[in-house]
């Protein structure tokens, strides 16, 4: 990261070591318990760097202790990772309200909102920070917020699975869009006769270089193959895996659901090739390895359970602000009790440019780094 | 069906332009012997490249090698001999006319690369035995790469199409690439291993249409230690086998190779396939042609069909030759260069000539 | 036919077109907690049966579900019917029920 051992001093951002005294003035000035910040005077603001969950949570509880915000999202829209997302688990709720809601708490005097704004550059000054955006704007704050999130694996990686080649070969995003719709087809447009999953696509995957796990698809997976058999009950369904990793709560007992109550099938090995067959379907080979046995099957969809991996955002930021933590995501302090700190002063961490997490807690984690920001900037 | 491939932009092999130093193949010059000799005049004759065939080749012990007869030494050995051919004669692009040979070639480059020590040992041994020393390689391309390299260039000189002349419509191809080729290192290959596309980008600059069936991947069963003893030799069919079943619903007009173990296995595995069980590939029982890329690529720029030695596969390709509109003689099928009528060869019971 | 001295080997690989899902989906609407098995493999583990020959509980359902039933009949015969499985199963499979179901099914669909 750039350090620079003058303060800029452009005519709206103020010298930080103003901000700092300001601070400590307000601070004599009211007598009451809450941190109170004079909105003309001080363009004071805390800058959180992505408007996803974890951003958007982070912004609302600074804005609740009075401590103005202004969030950049590089995307026209807040929220776009779960928006594209038509239920979620565990209890099927609907993601586009989730969104809707935590969107509707940004209109609030104290948060200012830029969409369609990258931040490019991030410049460390003595007690403060310096951000420069894509459209030459300089921002100039005491403490950041990095929540710049995740993006899902790009499955044209795995080459032999034929995602973009074969049209019978689709991702998990795709098929909540066909969810949503209630429009779940195979490559000719007619109702799929067999549905098959396969997890792990673009992690615990030494070829494309990730070897961790997106922790999040073994249970997308199995929501998934429920939503299909509730909208298509006569489908087959399998589920290809390596491990099943259902470690949240409800998520062992929606496993047991999906087999007793939709019949659905899982078999343990990994497919190896997906090929196009001569009436326009999905020809996969697998063993199931608990028989020890190669099979072949013939399906109408293939839909490939994608990764989670760093987004460019956070590999860019992660790279400059020497953070850069495995496989392009950030790494905090100490993943026990500063998992929000990083190793410089009055930046923060939040959220899924992390690691891969799921929507309670990059939510819990954006709580958690905006009271982290609280405590720094009452010192 | 549609399919969209889109990956070959990115997978671009480097494949040297000129001056080749060319290695013969034991089987291809065997089997397919109009093939080598009609690579060399397309190279020469229609693209004006050097091209340098020595009298002194020989084997790169490939068969030996995978058949676990000859031990690794001996065959880095002969590939050290083969490269100080190559360097005696002042050429530095490495050319081998088969796919195993490429296969070795890579595989032996790439241990003298992680194993120094290895290189220094292939260059004693050949010191001592036979006085000679070499330089490596500074590119090991395979023909059908060279081929793939100039299509563009060829397609200019072609008389011909890959289209049905009776209906209008291109021809369905098969392509078939040798698993040495792109298999052991996804790098060397054009295209790398999924969607391999030298012989795909020759039929489609051509004008036919290439066939994505679901066992286009398969190995084509060469495997040479099982081919070679007879009791496994079933195995080896049935991988072949497996392909034909998976390629007859699209009916191909005809398959195409880059390895010769390849071409001979899908050639005559189709005779004994429809001898043993009566069983053919194609509507009416004459087998699907099947033609190394050289024989393509010399069909199409005009050469004779008899010259190429088409007349030596089992599958006859006279019903490919109608449909491409190229013209031949059949009372000059089984003659000899010198104009002696041969004997004819005695005709199968079960596939149709 | 022309022998030359070789026969062609046939696929070992399951052909999943060739499976009757029927015969599947009634063993399973008789014994339902069969859908709930993960293939822990406790069962086979705890076999009184499996300790002395070659019977493998875990595997012969798992061949029986791919509708691979050759040879399942001969070895099932070895079950000594003890319990031993349903008691460990972690999942609660009534197994001792699947067993003499199975028996049924494969004595009546030869």
């Amino acid at each position: 990261m750039k350090e620079r051992e003058k303060p800029v001093h452009g005519d709206d951002n103020p010298k930080p070591r103003e901000v700092k005294r300001r601070l400590k003035a307000t601070k004599r000035i009211s007598r009451r318990k809450r941190l109170e910040f004079e909105e003309v005077e001080l363009p004071l603001q805390v800058a959180i760097i992505g408007g996803g969950v974890a951003g958007m949570e982070a912004a609302s509880v600074l804005a609740e202790h009075r401590c103005p915000v202004i969030l950049f999202e590089a995307r026209p829209e807040l929220g776009v990772n779960v928006k594209n997302k038509y239920k979620i688990f565990p209890d099927f709720s609907d993601a586009g309200r989730l969104v809707e809601t935590m969107t509707k708490a940004m209109d609030h005097p104290l948060i200012t909102v830029n969409k369609d704004t990258e931040i490019i550059e991030i410049i460390r000054e003595p007690d403060a920070y310096t951000l420069l955006d894509n459209k030459g704007v300089p921002h100039t704050v005491p403490a950041v917020l990095l929540a710049s999130g995740y993006e899902p694996f790009d499955a044209k990686r795995k080459e032999e699975l034929g995602f973009g080649i074969y049209e019978g070969v689709i991702n998990s995003l795709q098929l909540e869009d066909m969810l949503r719709e209630h429009k779940v087809l195979n490559s000719l447009g007619e109702d799929p006769r067999r549905i098959v999953f396969l997890q792990c696509v673009g992690s615990r995957d030494e070829k494309v270089g990730n070897h961790y796990c997106s922790k999040i698809c073994c249970i997308t997976a199995v929501k998934q193959a429920i939503e299909v058999k509730r909208q298509l009950p006569d489908t087959e369904v399998y589920v290809f895996y390596m491990d099943l990793r259902l470690w949240g709560q409800g998520y062992e007992e929606l496993y047991r659901e999906a087999q007793e109550q939709y019949n659905v099938r899982f078999v343990r090995g990994r497919i190896s090739e997906a090929a196009s067959t001569f009436d326009g379907r999905v020809q996969i080979k697998s063993e199931d390895t608990l028989l020890g046995q190669p099979l072949k099957m013939v399906t109408d969809l293939l839909v490939l359970m994608i990764g989670m991996e760093a987004s460019p955002g956070t590999r860019k930021l992660g790279k400059t602000c020497g953070l850069e933590g495995p496989y392009g995501f950030v790494r905090s302090k100490s993943p026990h009790l500063e998992d929000n700190l990083s190793d410089k002063p009055g930046f923060f961490l939040a959220g899924t440019c992390k690691r891969p997490m799921h929507i309670a807690e990059a939510v819990n984690d954006g709580r958690a780094a905006a009271l982290e920001i609280i405590k720094y900037l009452r010192k | 069906m549609t399919t969209k491939k889109h990956y070959w932009n990115e997978y671009q092999k480097e494949i040297a332009g000129d001056k080749y130093f060319y290695e013969r193949s034991c089987i291809r010059q065997t089997f397919f012997p109009g093939s080598e000799t009609a690579f060399l005049r397309i190279l020469k004759e229609e693209l004006g490249k050097n091209i340098l065939d020595v009298e002194n080749q020989h084997t790169c012990t490939g068969i030996g090698f995978y058949s676990d007869i000859v031990p690794l030494e001996t065959t880095m050995t002969i590939v050290a001999r083969l490269f100080s051919l190559m360097t005696e004669a002042g050429y530095e692009n490495y050319v081998p006319s088969c796919v195993t040979s490429f296969g070795v070639f890579s595989e032996i480059v790439d241990l003298w690369e992680h194993q120094p020590d290895m290189l220094e040992k292939a260059r004693n041994i050949l010191l001592e035995t036979t006085g000679r020393t070499f330089e490596l390689p500074k590119n090991i391309a395979h023909p059908s790469d060279i081929i793939y390299k100039f299509r563009e260039e060829l397609k200019e000189k072609m008389r011909y199409r890959l289209v049905n002349r009776f209906t209008g419509k291109p021809l369905k191809v098969v392509e078939h690439i040798g698993c040495h080729y792109a298999k052991i290192f996804p790098d060397k290959g054009v295209g790398k291993a999924e969607f391999p596309h030298v012989l795909a980008g020759m039929i489609e600059s051509w004008g036919g249409e290439v066939v994505d069936y679901p066992e286009r991947r398969h190995c084509c069963g060469f495997g040479f230690r099982q081919y070679v003893v007879r009791a496994n030799r079933g195995y080896s069919v049935a991988n072949s086998k497996k392909k034909f079943e998976s390629m007859q619903p699209y009916e191909p007009d005809f398959i195409v190779t880059n390895c010769p173990g390849c071409t001979m296995f899908m050639d005559k595995w189709q005779y004994t396939i429809a001898e043993m069980e009566h069983k053919t590939y194609d509507k009416k029982g004459y087998g699907i042609p099947v033609l190394t890329y050289e024989e393509m690529a010399g069909l199409l720029l005009g050469y004779d069909p008899w010259e190429l030695g088409l007349q030596l596969h089992q599958v006859q390709s006279e019903r490919l030759l109608d449909k491409l509109g190229i013209h031949y003689d059949p009372n000059e099928k089984y003659k000899s260069v010198s104009g002696r009528i041969l004997p004819n060869p005695e005709k199968p019971q079960y596939l149709r000539v | 036919m022309a022998d030359f001295g070789f026969s062609i080997s046939k696929p070992q690989s399951i052909d999943t077109n060739d499976m009757d899902v029927g015969r599947l989906q009634a063993l399973e609407a008789k014994v339902p907690s069969f859908k709930r098995c993960i293939n822990c493999g406790a069962c086979t583990a705890t076999c009184s049966a499996g300790q002395f020959g070659s019977f493998n509980i875990r595997r012969i359902h798992n061949l029986y579900r791919w509708d691979q039933r050759k040879g399942l009949e001969k070895e099932l015969q070895q079950c000594m019917l003890c319990g031993k499985c349903t008691l460990v199963c972690p999942r609660g499979v009534n197994l001792r029920y699947l067993i003499i179901r199975l028996r049924k099914a494969l004595a009546d669909n030869k």
